[in-house]
């Protein structure tokens, strides 16, 4: 391959670096556009009574109030799922454009309409709201007990918007053997949020009678299915386009506030209608990672052998139920195949509480569970008095592991692989040994961590592509994909890719669209489950070969030569037999367009179905120093090592593992939202207060590849996209754990943490504090 | 967009105290990496500016006739740390200072700001009192100089009158000569962070840098501005060097301090890390001055 396989310099990267690519915001007409705020509740769970609006009428600029009591009546589900024409697969309608009955405290009760953004604020401050409170809940086990709230009483009897269970083997019976050691443990992960750079944004208008809504999106073509299902309008009333985005990881995944801006923007008659959500608003009114409580029952042999587990996981969904109970059940899904166990009894709830809502984040529930699955097994180990490595490479997903829910298997050794690579690296066999039993102040200690995850959907939702492909004059090629460019790097993937199928000599032949229109792009599903790569690797090599059947039919009418003989071969047609080039692929193409007695514009367009899976593993090792007297932990090296099979672009897959290190990093130490426990408002929805890990915090970031082609697909290749978040804050804890002998089992390691866990373990001892 | 009603730009003192009377209800601007904040917040919405970033005289750091350190309130911080008076005499303001945030913050915002806004976690506010730095301000009346524990009145509140701008922060030759110092800001990550708590301790030694014959310490974020902690200095002031000494030192910061309990940390925590941060500072400043253990 020519162009697969090279670190090339991204299509996009010019662009971005000069401030040229246009955002959703470079592309409002700023000057004519009315800007929205959301006004947003002061309690956390309750009816809004009335709105009083006399105060913020008066207000210059003020044009317009909408209340909940304004919205049509149509419950809407917002995750950005694959529509299921099976009612029994589709997402929870729970909520309205605006609620009236407040399920957080920050829920949206009403908009303001104003010329601009200063009268937008003036006015959303002005107005005065009555409500009929009632009490809420906090936590996702507390809102399962039987006097808690019903959040969602119009649907549910109680707050469990779902339970699931996986049962194999019989636990019961199983743990009855004589001579096993039990280790009951919980795991805590907090609630984070996804912090992209450009924070969500989006304009709508009136054009021929349709809503256009430009969006800062992952997934336009789900998002118009949404926007009409919330306004009640035929699904092609509605046109999304979506520009350059600065980030997703996720939270874009959903339908924010597109739904509310087209509908104000049909009551405005048309009228140009902005929303700009605030930094304040990301944190608390879009999406977060679940907080999940994990409590898992290992019985084992003295030798570590697993016999039987059990496993809860408590989801906490927040108020409305978005994405829902996939969280949590992929990692309920993964538990008995990451660390494979004959008798296994596993239960996961998502319970809804009054807090903000969980979403899809980077990794989609396996942070938290790979980080409680791994904790485990390290804590057997310890509890045994037995390596941890040798029990991770004894107890994980063995090479011919076979799923036959997902049709797929481990082909090769690829847990012992990354790990030995890993460990290698940061000198783990020897530094664990020599770590263990240390004293003194600054403690050294190294920790692994792995990770499962999956490519795409498919079997539980679809999985397509489709892809478009038009020659052009000079024998270079549009490419149109409905899979989104977030920042990722994925059209230059795609480029490389499509250049390959096609032929052509340099990825920069192929003029990638980035944007992605409804009414234009061809059907896809765009940017999650890492599912990308893989998915439009169908779709580009079918719609290629399409394309250069095109090119080789015309090739044969200028060439006399059969279509079997020939091949496209750097931007040439060229006879396999003797390598001759015949014609160069530019000359037939300006032939094809001008020609006074065959003229053919060649194109193609196909689908793809993909009705494949693609398992992908890894792992993080990571040293670490702690100054226990500080509390506070130092990331010295880190290295992710991942077989995510072939890599399409090297450099591109290295910063792509680097991203989602740093974010384990501030995941593992520093990261929360913090939520006051007397009113369930948020206290830090800002980056000062938020502690997002900075480029100071991170040592040099380490990315590693083993490349096992994935055998299912044509490239060879499979997820990497949300992989590098799922691994790092278990092989942090590990770390910790081994220099301080210290189990910390909640997230994050954060220095009020460890102050209260150095304290427990009698690593700390502050005289004065006795005499209290 | 900002909210604000009026902004007022300022080109000399005399103006900006011109300035000051006309609009007494107007608030001052410097750098703006605060005001322009909070009034995004909301917290100063509407409000009249006057601006005195262009008053270049207020800007630079030199000795003055009376052998202070003298630095104009407009000095960014940026530029405190790498001017070559601070490097030589007070180091460790510059160590202070370029803690701040992060690069660009530190090149607009200025130490005049810093101490205005009266909060307890500005970075340069420990050193500032742990130095006896004494606060100059210009009115209609003159100039006025007070110290700078004088100048902070509560949390959020410094002795600023009516008309007056602050113009310069001086440091006396008796409290920078031949002392050495430490500064300790803790935070929750290494940039872009306000300090849960600072530490800035000094010392000078005796001439055979056996015996410490002063010692200061101040903190910011252990009480509501920021605070000397005298019960710990009279510890250490004539004292042999020593780790005993350095313990003793750390533990009586106890007497002084009184850390709030909050969700950014409790307040058991607070105390623990004012502690050991008193310990390492002072332990830093002894082998700056040239001692040893």
């Amino acid at each position: 391959m020519q162009n697969v396989g090279k670190s090339v310099t991204r299509v996009d990267a010019y662009d971005k670096i000069t401030g040229r690519a246009k955002y959703t915001d470079d592309l409002c007409d700023n000057r004519s556009a009315l800007v929205l705020r959301i006004v947003r509740s002061t309690i956390a769970h309750g009816y809004v009574k009335s709105i009083d609006a006399s105060e913020a009428e008066k207000v210059p600029g003020f044009v317009k109030i909408f209340t909940c009591f304004d919205v049509p009546e149509i419950d809407f589900a917002t995750a950005g799922h694959p529509y299921s024409p099976d009612p029994s697969h589709q997402d929870t309608a729970d909520r309205r454009i605006l609620n009236r009955h407040v399920r957080y405290y920050g829920d949206d009760i009403a908009v303001i309409v104003a010329e601009n953004e200063i009268a937008a604020a003036q006015a959303a401050r002005k107005v005065k709201v009555e409500y009929e409170e009632l009490p809420f809940v906090l936590d996702a086990q507390e809102a399962m007990k039987p006097d808690a709230p019903v959040i969602h009483c119009e649907l549910f009897q109680s707050n469990v918007l779902k339970h699931t269970d996986v049962r194999i083997g019989n636990y019961a019976e199983a743990i009855k053997e004589p001579g096993l050691i039990c280790v009951d443990k919980w795991y805590d992960t907090q609630t984070v949020q996804h912090c992209h750079i450009e924070n969500f944004i989006c304009y709508a208008y009136e054009e021929a009678g349709k809503v256009v809504v430009v969006s800062s999106t992952q997934i336009p073509h789900i998002v118009r299915r949404i926007t009409g299902q919330a306004l009640g309008e035929p699904w092609g009333n509605i046109r999304i386009i979506k520009p350059y985005i600065g980030g997703g990881f996720g939270n874009k995944q959903d339908a924010l506030y597109e739904p509310l801006t087209a509908w104000v923007c049909r009551k405005m008659g048309g009228r140009l209608v902005k929303i700009d959500v605030s930094r304040e608003e990301t944190f608390v009114n879009n999406r977060v990672r679940h907080a999940i409580r994990y409590h898992i029952i290992s019985w084992v042999k003295p030798d570590g052998t697993f016999v039987a587990r059990k496993l809860e996981c408590f989801s906490d969904q927040g108020g409305y139920a978005s994405h829902g109970h996939s969280i949590v059940a992929k990692g309920l899904g993964a538990f008995a195949k990451m660390f494979p166990c004959p008798n296994v009894e596993a239960d996961a709830y998502t319970v809804y509480t009054n807090k903000p809502v969980g979403g899809a984040m980077r990794g989609y529930g396996m942070p938290q569970a790979s980080f409680a699955f791994d904790c485990a097994t390290e804590d057997i180990a310890t509890a045994l008095g037995i390596d941890s490595l040798e029990l991770r490479r004894r107890t994980l997903m063995p090479k011919g592991f076979k799923d036959g829910f997902f049709k797929t298997e481990q082909y090769y050794d690829s847990y012992n692989q990354c790990l030995d690579r890993a460990t290698a690296y940061i000198d783990y066999e020897k530094k664990h040994k020599e770590y263990a039993h240390q004293t003194g102040d600054i403690r050294k200690g190294v920790g692994v961590g792995t990770f499962w995850y999956n490519t795409g959907v498919w079997p539980i939702s679809l999985e397509c592509s489709s892809c478009r492909m038009v020659l052009n004059q000079d024998g270079t090629i549009q490419v149109q994909v409905g899979e989104t460019e977030i920042g990722q790097g994925a059209d230059t993937a795609y480029s490389q890719m499509a250049a390959d199928v096609v032929g052509l000599k340099d990825y920069r032949d192929v003029h990638i669209v980035s944007n992605q229109d409804t009414d234009i792009t061809p059907f896809g599903l765009g940017a999650y489950a890492s599912r990308q790569t893989y998915m439009v690797g169908f779709s580009v090599t079918q719609t290629g070969k399409l394309l250069k059947k095109k090119i080789l039919d015309y090739a044969h009418e200028m060439t006399r030569m059969p279509v079997d003989i020939l091949d496209v071969v750097d931007s040439n047609i060229v006879r396999k037999g003797d390598g001759r080039v015949l014609v160069s692929l530019a000359q037939l193409a300006t032939t094809a367009f001008y020609d006074t007695v065959h003229c053919d514009h060649l194109t193609a367009e196909s689908t793809y179905q993909i009705k494949s899976n693609a398992y992908s593993f890894g792992c993080c090792a990571a040293e670490v120093e702690v100054d226990i007297p500080l509390c506070r932990v130092q990331v010295k090296k880190i290295i992710n090592v991942h077989d995510c099979g072939n890599l399409i672009n090297p450099a591109l897959a290295e910063a792509q593992v680097h991203g989602g290190q740093s974010m384990g990093i501030g995941y593992a130490l520093s990261e929360r939202l913090i939520f006051d426990p007397k009113t369930g408002r948020v206290l830090n929805n800002n980056l000062l207060d938020y502690k997002l890990s900075t480029a100071m915090d991170h040592p040099h970031l380490e990315a590693q590849f083993v490349e096992n082609p994935e055998p299912t697909n044509p490239f060879g290749t499979k997820s990497l996209g949300e992989p590098p978040a799922c691994t790092v804050a278990q092989a942090i804890r590990n770390a910790v754990l081994n220099a301080t002998g210290v189990a910390v089992n909640d997230l994050p390691l954060h220095p009020q943490n460890l102050y209260k866990r150095f304290c427990e373990e009698g690593l700390i001892k502050d005289p004065w504090q006795k005499e209290e | 967009m900002y909210d604000m009603k009026e902004l007022y730009e300022a080109f000399s003192v005399e103006e900006a105290v011109k300035l000051r009377v006309e609009h007494p209800e107007a608030q001052v601007i410097a750098g703006g990496s605060d005001v322009l904040v909070q009034m995004r917040e909301g917290k100063r919405a509407g409000k009249e500016l006057i601006s005195i970033y262009l008053v270049d005289e207020l800007r630079g750091i030199r000795i003055d006739e009376e052998e202070n350190i003298r630095i104009g309130s407009l000095t960014s911080f940026s530029h405190i740390t790498k001017d070559p008076i601070i490097q030589k005499y007070i180091n460790v303001l510059g160590e202070a200072v370029d803690q701040v945030g992060g690069p660009q913050i530190r090149n607009i915002g200025t130490i005049g700001g810093n101490t205005c806004n009266g909060v307890t976690s500005a970075d340069s506010s420990s050193t500032l009192h742990a130095w006896e730095a004494v606060v100059e301000l210009t009115g209609p009346e003159g100039v006025r100089r007070l110290p700078i524990k004088d100048f902070y009145i509560k949390a959020g509140t410094v002795d600023i009158r009516e008309g007056e701008i602050q113009t310069a922060i001086l440091i006396p030759k008796a409290s920078y000569e031949n002392t050495y110092g430490y500064y300790w800001k803790y935070a929750m990550r290494n940039a872009m962070d306000i300090a849960t708590t600072g530490c800035s301790v000094n010392v000078r030694l005796s001439p055979d840098k056996k015996t410490i014959e002063r010692a200061r310490i101040a903190y910011g974020v252990a009480a509501p501005v920021p605070v000397r902690a005298p019960h710990a200095e009279a510890v250490a002031n004539g004292a042999p060097v020593s780790e005993e000494t350095v313990g003793k030192f750390a533990l009586a910061v106890l007497e002084d301090i009184n850390p709030r309990d909050s969700w950014r940390a409790g307040k058991a925590f607070r105390q623990h890390i004012s502690v050991e941060m008193a310990r390492r500072c002072l332990r830093a400043s002894i082998l700056r001055a040239g001692g040893a253990f």
